[in-house]
Order: C-alpha cells, then sequence, then structure tokens
C-alpha cells in the first residue's frame, strides 16, 4: 500500500463497501439481493409510523438550528450540531424498547428527542447551567459524556450488570434488556473504546456500538483514524458489524432492530457504522471551511435525510399538506417554547458548587463550605472585582 | 449476616482477603474485578479462594486492561453493584487514570446527586520489596487531588479488614491504597460485627493515635506507620517521647486530630514514600501552620521520597523513608 506524505492512505473506506439501504436518496425502495430481512424489518411500519419519524427528525432539525441561534445570541456558550445525522439517531432510538439504555455522546439530540428527554433539559450542559441536566433513570438515557469515548465502557459494565440481572435471553420482550451507545469515527480510535469492544466480545455483553461515521472528527476525515472501513474495526474483536447508510432512517432502525434482537436474545454485542455526514460545524466554536471544500458539502447535502423521507412517504402517498403545514406550526411552537425556557434557566445558587462532590460527610468540603458561606455573607451587597 | 465476632491473628493481606469474603457475603451487589483475582487468587494472593466461593460471575478475571477494568465497573456501579476493582500494581494505575479522574469522581457531582458509582478501587502501593519498575510507586497524592475521591490506606490487619468492609459499603468511590511491603505483616484481627462506618466519622474518616507521646507527632499512613512507630522506639530509648498519628484517610484529611496532637507536642514530622514535592506532607505542613500556628516550636518537617523516578531496587533504601531519616528529621525538629 501505497502512503502518502501527509499520513494517509490511499484506500477510501467509502469506495469499497456496501451501505444497508432500503431508501434510496430519491426516496424510492431499494430491493437488494440479501435484504429480505431487514425489509421485512421495516415491512410493519405504516404511514403514521413513517410521519412520527419524519416528525422527530423534523423537531430534531428545529432543536439544532433555535440552539445554533441561541448559541449566537449569547444565551448558550457553546452548541454541537446534530444537523445530517438525524435519521441515524431517530432510526436507531425508534428501534430500542423501554427498558434498554442509552449511552449518548454529546450530539445524540435525535435520541434524546425520541426517549423524551426535555428539550429545555438538553441544553442546559450547554448553557453552563449544569454538568449534566436530566435524570437519567427517567429516560434510561445517561448524560452526555465530553471525554471521547469513555463512555462506551459504561455501556458495556451496565451491560454486564443487565446479564448479571438475568434479563438477558428470558424469552419476555417486555423484560430483556440491552444497551445501546453512540460515539464518532473519531472516538473509534480511543482506547476505550478499543477496551469496550475487547470487554463486550469476552463477556457477549449485550450492548450495541453504534458509530456515527459523520466523515469528520473535527478537521480531521476518517482517513486520519483508520486506514479500513471503520465498521471492520468491530470484525477485528469477533464482533457482528455493519455499515448501514445512516441518512436512511429505515436502514438504521432495521439494523439497529436486529443488532438489538442479538443482544436481547443472548446474541451478544453488535457494531454499527452508520455512514453519514456532519452537514455542521464540530460546534459552533469551529469553522468547517479551514478544512473541507463545498463540493463536498454539496454533494452530502443532495443526500439530506429529512429530504429523503419527505420524498419517500411522497412516493408512497403519504404526504399531506394539511399534515406538513401542522407539522410546521408544531415545530414553530416547540422553537418559541425551547427559546422561552432556555433563556428562563437563570443560574444555580453559588453555594451549590459545594452539592454532591460526596454522598457522606467530607472534611474538606464542609470546611471550604463553610468558608464560602460566610466570606459571602460578609461581602453580600458589595461589587465584586473579578 | 451474624454480629457474632471472632479474634484470629492473619498477615495484612489475608485481612482483607476476609474484609472482601464479608463484603461478598453480606452484599449479592458487592463483586471483584481484576487481572489474575480468579483462579489464580491475585499476583499477592489477596483473593485467594473467593472465586471458587462465589462463582465467575462476582470475582471476575478480567482482560488485562486498566482502563476497561474501571470503565467497566463505573458502568456496573450505573446498574446498582458495587464492583471492587484490583490493579495490580501502583504503576499500572496509569491507564485507568481518565477513567478514575474524569469520570468516577464527578459522576455523582455532573449528575447532582442523581447517580452513585461506589466502585472501591484496590492498589498495592508502595516499595522495599525489591521489585522492578512501576512496582514500587505511591501515587496517591495524584487521586487526593481530586475531589469525588475517597483515598485511604490502612496500616494494620485490623484497620485493613474494618476498612475494606467500609470502603465497600461506602457510596462515594474509594481508592483503597494497600502497603504491599507489610502484605506479610501478621497482627490479631476480630472478625464479623457489623460494617464499620454505619455512622460517621469512622475509619475512612479519621487518623487514629497509634502510640501516645509528648515531645513530637510523627505523622505517617499506610507503610510508614511502622517506620515511625519504630522510630519512636529508636527515640524512646534517647529519652525523646514521639507521638505517631496513623492518618488512614488522606481524603479527607482528619486535621483536627494531628493539630491537636501538634499542638501538644509542638512539633510535627511527615512521613511518607511519595516525593516530599507536592506530597501530602506539604498539605499537613500548610495545615498545621494554620491551626497550630503558636504551638510550633518548629518548621514542619518532611521525610519522603526525592523528586526522582522510584530508583533501582538496589537503592530503594536509600530512597525509602528510614528509621534513622525519621530520627534524623526528629532531631531537627527539637534543635530548631
Amino acid at each position: 500500500m501505497k502512503i502518502d506524505a501527509t499520513g494517509g492512505s490511499d484506500v477510501a473506506p467509502a469506495d469499497v463497501t456496501p451501505l444497508v439501504q432500503l431508501v434510496a436518496p430519491d426516496g424510492s425502495r431499494v430491493v437488494g439481493p440479501d435484504d429480505a430481512a431487514l425489509r421485512e424489518r421495516v415491512a410493519h411500519l405504516t404511514t403514521d409510523d413513517l410521519r412520527a419519524m419524519y416528525r422527530d427528525m423534523v423537531l430534531t432539525r428545529r432543536f439544532d438550528d433555535e440552539a445554533t441561534s441561541l448559541q449566537r445570541q449569547g444565551e448558550l456558550a457553546l452548541y454541537a450540531q446534530s444537523r445530517g445525522q438525524e435519521a441515524a439517531q431517530v432510526g436507531s432510538a425508534r428501534a430500542l424498547a423501554g427498558q434498554d439504555y442509552v449511552f449518548p455522546s454529546y450530539r445524540e439530540h435525535g435520541v434524546l428527542h425520541v426517549r423524551g428527554v426535555d428539550p429545555v433539559d438538553r441544553l442546559r450542559l450547554y448553557r453552563g447551567e449544569d454538568h449534566g441536566g436530566w435524570d437519567p433513570n427517567e429516560h434510561n438515557v445517561h448524560l452526555y459524556t465530553l471525554v471521547i469515548g469513555s463512555h462506551a465502557l459504561h455501556a458495556t459494565g451496565y451491560a454486564m450488570g443487565i446479564q448479571r440481572d438475568g434479563l438477558v435471553g428470558t424469552g419476555d420482550a417486555a423484560r430483556d434488556a440491552a444497551v445501546v451507545t453512540y460515539f464518532g469515527d473519531g472516538a473509534t480510535s480511543q482506547g476505550d473504546v478499543n477496551e469496550a469492544l475487547v470487554f463486550a466480545a469476552v463477556n457477549n455483553a449485550p450492548v450495541v456500538f453504534f458509530c456515527q461515521n459523520n466523515q469528520w472528527a473535527i478537521s480531521e476525515p476518517t482517513t486520519k483514524q483508520s486506514r479500513v472501513p471503520i465498521y471492520r474495526r468491530g470484525e477485528g474483536f469477533g464482533i457482528p458489524s455493519v455499515r448501514v447508510d445512516g441518512n436512511d432512517v429505515l436502514a438504521c432502525y432495521a439494523v439497529t432492530a436486529e443488532a438489538l434482537e442479538r443482544a436481547h436474545s443472548g446474541g451478544g454485542p453488535t457494531f454499527i457504522e452508520a455512514y453519514t455526514y456532519r452537514m455542521g460545524a464540530h460546534t459552533t466554536s469551529d469553522d468547517p471551511s479551514r478544512y473541507r471544500d463545498l463540493a463536498e458539502e454539496e454533494q452530502w447535502r443532495r443526500r439530506d435525510p429529512v429530504e429523503r423521507l419527505e420524498a419517500l412517504l411522497r412516493a408512497e402517498g403519504g404526504w399531506d399538506e394539511a399534515w406538513a403545514a401542522e407539522l410546521e406550526a408544531e415545530a414553530e411552537a416547540y422553537g418559541e417554547r425551547l427559546r422561552d425556557g432556555v433563556r428562563a434557566l437563570g443560574a444555580p445558587a453559588a453555594e451549590t458548587i459545594f452539592d454532591h462532590v460526596y454522598a457522606t460527610d467530607h472534611a474538606q468540603v464542609a470546611a471550604e463550605r463553610a468558608w464560602f458561606r460566610e466570606y459571602e455573607s460578609a461581602t453580600a451587597g458589595e461589587e465584586v472585582a473579578r | 449476616m451474624s454480629t457474632q465476632t471472632t479474634t484470629q491473628t492473619l498477615t495484612f493481606a489475608r485481612a482483607i482477603t476476609e474484609g472482601l469474603r464479608a463484603a461478598l457475603e453480606s452484599d449479592d451487589k458487592a463483586m471483584l474485578m481484576g487481572e489474575d483475582i480468579g483462579r489464580l487468587g491475585g499476583v499477592f494472593r489477596v483473593t485467594d479462594g473467593l472465586q471458587k466461593d462465589f462463582g465467575e460471575a462476582r470475582v471476575v478475571d478480567t482482560p488485562l486492561a486498566e482502563s476497561g477494568i474501571v470503565g467497566t465497573a463505573i458502568g456496573l456501579a450505573l446498574r446498582g453493584y458495587r464492583p471492587v476493582c484490583e490493579i495490580q500494581f501502583d504503576g499500572f494505575v496509569f491507564p485507568a487514570y481518565d477513567q478514575i479522574t474524569t469520570q468516577l469522581s464527578k459522576m455523582r457531582y455532573r449528575s447532582r446527586g442523581r447517580l452513585e458509582v461506589p466502585v472501591v478501587i484496590r492498589i498495592p502501593y508502595g516499595g522495599g520489596i525489591g521489585a522492578v519498575e512501576h512496582h514500587s510507586e505511591s501515587p496517591e497524592a495524584l487521586f487526593a487531588h481530586t475531589a469525588g475521591l475517597r483515598v485511604v490506606s490502612p496500616a494494620t490487619p485490623q484497620d485493613a479488614y474494618d476498612m475494606i468492609r467500609a470502603a465497600v459499603a461506602s457510596p462515594d468511590p474509594v481508592l483503597f491504597f494497600e502497603p504491599k511491603g507489610r502484605y506479610w505483616s501478621k497482627g490479631e484481627v476480630t472478625l464479623g460485627g457489623p460494617v464499620p462506618d454505619a455512622g460517621t466519622p469512622g475509619v475512612l474518616d479519621t487518623a487514629r493515635v497509634a502510640r501516645a507521646g509528648e515531645d513530637v507527632t510523627l505523622v505517617a499512613y499506610g507503610p510508614t506507620v511502622a517506620t515511625a512507630l519504630k522510630a519512636a522506639e529508636a527515640l524512646a530509648a534517647e529519652g525523646t517521647s514521639a507521638e505517631v498519628v496513623d492518618l488512614r484517610a488522606i481524603s479527607p484529611l482528619d486535621v483536627p486530630t494531628v493539630a491537636e496532637s501538634v499542638r501538644r507536642t509542638g512539633r510535627c514530622v511527615v512521613v511518607h514514600e511519595a516525593p516530599s514535592f507536592l506530597g501530602v506532607g506539604a498539605e499537613i505542613a500548610a495545615r498545621v501552620s494554620d491551626e497550630c500556628f503558636y504551638s510550633l516550636e518548629a518548621p514542619v518537617q518532611r521525610v519522603a521520597g526525592f523528586h526522582a523516578p522510584y530508583p533501582v531496587a538496589k537503592l530503594e533504601h536509600e530512597y525509602l523513608p528510614s528509621v534513622d531519616r525519621v530520627v534524623d528529621a526528629v532531631d531537627r525538629a527539637l534543635s530548631f
């Protein structure tokens, strides 16, 4: 193999691997020779189901646009967009059962939408008001993890706990549980993700590794992370692995449903690479014009996942203008609620700095809290020099 | 579980084994994870026999990956388990350093108390056993510097037994530093009874006075408590009465017990194997100067490792705090 001077390889992973795809970019159904089992997994989805998925994706994109604006207005410290990844997130999350548990990275706004995490709560972290923002056990969604890939191990350990609880392979679909963890292409270079794959494989843990390969880890293309297609890393650990068109919501739903069935029934982990694109910047602090070209962005814009589902609905008679107008009005109201809700978030009381550092008394925390309380009360009303 | 107690003479290592056994018996969510801890019983045999008695799901031989051990332990803890991880040697904790400091320590805080991660990380630490590189280190200050972790180190078999049980029962993550050079020392251990620290403050929060004295306070923990006690013995022969305070806990630090002693003696010598620069002794010196300023007859002295990597085994006894170096420091404090 020839290695170029920049360290990249001359093998373009995208060119050599077939994608699982059930809906083409033009909205037509794809009928491949080996897809019968996967097509069967979406056969039960009605027009209403497809509309519900479309609604999830539209509201997720609205969330993205509103949050980006709020950041520009100074209401958020930072925001990481999910634009372009709505199909991967909504499709996979819709395949989950209520008792399944999610360990997200920090861009999984579509997953959290499907799981019912309040949109305002989802922005507390980016507002600088909370390091988390929601009760993980209320929605079976762990907090966002900002250290890349660390949570893949937490997901695997959690899945090992589910095994020990005897909730794998019971044959009762209402009880069997699994874990899905989300991360990106960059995270696959982290030791923790690789160790998670090792632990999951040797323990046969009920965990689905859902990698959204959005082509960019901030400014670094996937070729800086791997010389083989990302999904083949899973295979190297002995884990069934698949690459799916991440902009095809039905294909993402189908492969995740298949992986969850494997996990629930005791078949162990699965690695899914959802091949997609980060249409926006890494975060509101990033400037993609410095490292990627407009032609690429334009090429992916033609593969927009929201437009693809719209095209499918139109092609199959599921599109209705009155319904679409209603959804647009709903999105407007949703945006307004989000803006108002975020602006209404104040700062926590200063003394909460010392809350929940430990479960039980800790002498140093107690002493510093007492000092701080006294200092604050002695200087109350005075102008603070920072 | 029975509250009946029995007393036996046990090695330090065996006292920990029995503490782990008691934890596994009393809490079916307690479990052990680590490299070679199952069939082998751990390289120091601390978990000897436990896999046979409690099964492979509760005493887990893990892949050889420290970050993986701690990271999956966090996940298990989030699911309601109480994992006790064994890190084989002090110098091998660093692959897990990220999980411990960025994840384990902050989970309760960042979830505003909604999540609990009662993980115990056992680390055989310290030198004096003639080991090769990375097998003799004392990284406790690195962890004590991180809020959210409890950092403790027992010095006696009884404390080893009591403190490991308390650590497993603690809702907070605990870094449990085991002075491996003391593993083979023996002592009487009262086994059984209720889990210590059912009420606070307990063995995870408080120092103990290991020997009473009047002229100088020797502050030590883990492996150097024995060194301090020997030094006190030697000093007694010279007519100097040394008090020995065994910290037991490094985070939190029991400042009142140290300060009460130093106010009486007017002199303080801190002894630990870790380097003195920015170490536990530096914090003790600062606290003592805060709390005991008008009682001090001499600056706080430190007897500790040097600001050099842990040396080769042939030189480790020049590096480690010795009885002579402690006595020398006491002489400096007395003649100031």
